[in-house]
């Protein structure tokens, strides 16, 4: 591989295998993902999209009995190697879930839970932050007035937006998206897929959703997985207008899934 | 019989011609609710009455104690400002009667604070290790620990109190044993099992995607139980501790034995005392009924019972403040 490719790559997933258990989850998964990109997974439910997404922060840990193999290098660094140290990794790859999860504290203190997390202490330096990730995610003008308010009064859409914005405070790299609009309306869809679109000038992004039509609005990069098997990675202008595999047509037409 | 099949019957209406006898929707529902009727009126009977059992029970509980516990202060003259403010406590006195129930409020109230003040972080803190830090095997051993001490009788906790550890602090911390300390230990390791029980639901019932939330930001174990899942179950948490010292508050018997009874304010941990529950029990059998000295036991008692409200308001409180 050449030099030029490597920088370009922030993550290099090579040969990854995946159990729950006895059930493999995750079969010789091979998958680039490139800086400053969105890339859209999409699948049938139970394909392994989420379980994917999940191993790029290490999440996947969380679940008992997982065992994996192959390498997911990130930034050259293969974090399935030696004790990784998670709280550096997490704090470098984002992660935005299916359902906004404010925690049942102020505006202010969900943004400003990452940084603290992380030591950063002075309020001056918390706030900046904090504004700047509200602004990120254009809820600034909604809550500038009610930093304080409990972020669980916030609509749905707001939620989501937050919760964004709560991963953005503490300087990602990567952002990965698990299905953030599934549990929303259309207008706030809408809302968060044009903050992906503005996202990714700074941002490399990994979103994984059910709805096709999303993944060919926001996505540079495709990625259609089945049963566990990432059968097609490409454009997503290729994908979608002239897959490779049969079965990707066959799903990106409606025939089944 | 005949209900269930009549809907079926109207259903395949069109389908087969030969059933024909059709009972107007209109009859149709009023026949059913009438066979119905009685099953349902039985039921509805028997579970009002359950309640209403119930609730007469409180009531005439609360009106039984209110009038008892007010006589001393209305027929029998007692000051109620003395009865809450004086020291003094000499009932059998026949010149001069003193009615002070101060050091015995105070007694209550300290050893529920002091017991709250050891087993709430004992108790929220197993609940912690149940919940986050060894969900499997941690449940598997505490959860019967903990209901074994439930299942412990006062008089047990108090007999090894009087056994152990009042010779215990007697030897090693000082004074006579029989002290605040001694009834506060035995009350702590009491409420343990509510406290720790209560918080682990609160704690359980946290939904995972806060955990969730937490970790993916990169937040430690202890910054994610410590900043978000405390928070988070505080409510319930309180609730739990308020829980304990509600029956602390009320415990008499093991409290009693260990405790020393006595009737002055207690000027150290170290001192013998007593409480409002264990001078009812020490004198409920040997006053006569009816008497001045009884009737301040019925106002104490009145007091436990206005305090239990108190607690039991607090929880409402706290709990209606859990928005999880």
């Amino acid at each position: 591989m050449s030099a030029p490719t490597l920088t370009r790559q922030v993550f290099d997933i090579r040969d990854l295998n995946l159990w729950y258990g006895d059930h493999h989850a995750l079969k010789n998964i091979n998958f680039p993902i490139n800086k400053k990109e969105v890339t859209a997974i999409i699948g049938p439910s139970g394909c392994g999209k989420s379980t994917f997404i999940k191993t790029l922060n290490l999440m996947i840990n969380m679940v008992p009995s997982v065992k994996m193999t192959g390498e997911i290098n990130f930034n050259g660094q293969n974090i399935l190697g030696e004790k990784m140290d998670l709280v550096e990794l997490r704090k470098h790859v984002g992660m935005v879930f299916q359902k906004g999860n404010p925690f049942p504290q102020s505006i202010y203190d969900n943004v400003a839970y990452g940084p603290r997390v992380h030591g950063i202490k002075k309020k001056k330096h918390l706030d900046e932050l904090v504004i700047k990730s509200l602004m990120d995610v254009a809820l600034w003008e909604e809550v500038k007035d009610r930093l304080t308010a409990p972020a669980l009064g916030l609509s749905g859409g707001q939620q989501q937006r937050l919760c964004i914005a709560r991963a953005l405070a503490t300087k990602p790299d990567v952002l990965l998206m698990d299905e953030p609009t599934s549990a929303l309306d259309p207008i706030s869809t809408l809302k968060i897929e044009e903050l992906i679109l503005e996202l990714k000038e700074k941002y490399t992004i990994v979103i994984v959703t059910h709805n096709m039509q999303q993944a060919s609005r926001v996505s540079n990069k495709t990625a259609f997985f089945l049963m566990g098997e990432l059968i097609e990675l490409d454009s997503t202008s290729t994908i979608f207008s002239n897959p490779n595999d049969s079965r990707t047509e066959g799903y990106i037409t409606g025939r089944f899934g | 019989m005949q209900i269930c099949i009549y809907p079926i019957m109207t259903y395949f209406r069109g389908v087969w011609c030969i059933m024909e006898k059709i009972i107007p929707a209109k009859e149709r529902l009023i026949k059913s609710s009438k066979n119905r009727m009685d099953g349902e009126l039985r039921g509805k009977i028997l579970v009002i009455l359950c309640a209403v059992i119930m609730i007469s029970a409180t009531i005439s509980i609360t009106i039984f104690l209110g009038t008892k516990g007010l006589q001393s202060f209305i027929k029998n003259g007692v000051s109620l400002i003395e009865f809450l403010t004086s020291t003094h406590w000499n009932p059998t006195n026949q010149a001069n009667p003193e009615y002070g129930a101060l050091p015995f409020i105070f007694g209550s109230f300290a050893v529920t604070f002091l017991a709250a003040l050891i087993a709430a972080p004992l108790g929220i803190g197993a609940a912690i290790f149940m919940t986050e830090i060894a969900p499997s095997w941690g449940r598997k051993i505490l959860q019967p620990v903990v209901e074994l001490l439930v299942g412990i009788p006062s008089v047990v906790y108090g007999f090894i109190g009087l056994t152990v550890l009042v010779p215990f602090v007697r030897a090693h911390v000082g004074g006579l044993g029989f002290s605040l300390l001694s009834g506060m230990i035995v009350l702590s390791v009491m409420i343990l099992p509510t406290i720790t029980s209560i918080a682990t639901d609160a704690m359980g019932s946290l939904p995972k995607y806060l955990r969730e939330g937490s970790y993916a930001l990169g937040a430690t174990r202890w910054q994610t139980i410590r900043k978000v899942l405390i928070p988070a179950a505080l409510p319930g948490l309180l609730t739990a501790v308020v829980l304990g010292m509600a029956r602390a508050f009320g415990e008499a018997l093991a409290v009693q034995m260990v405790i020393g009874n006595v009737r002055n304010l207690p000027s150290s941990i170290l001192d013998a005392s007593a409480t409002l529950t264990t001078i009812i029990t020490l004198n409920m059998g040997h006053t006569t009924y009816g008497s001045v000295e009884n009737n301040t036991l019925w106002s104490m008692g009145l007091i436990l019972l206005v305090m239990s409200f108190a607690f039991i308001l607090l929880i409402r409180y706290l709990s209606s403040r859990r928005k999880l």
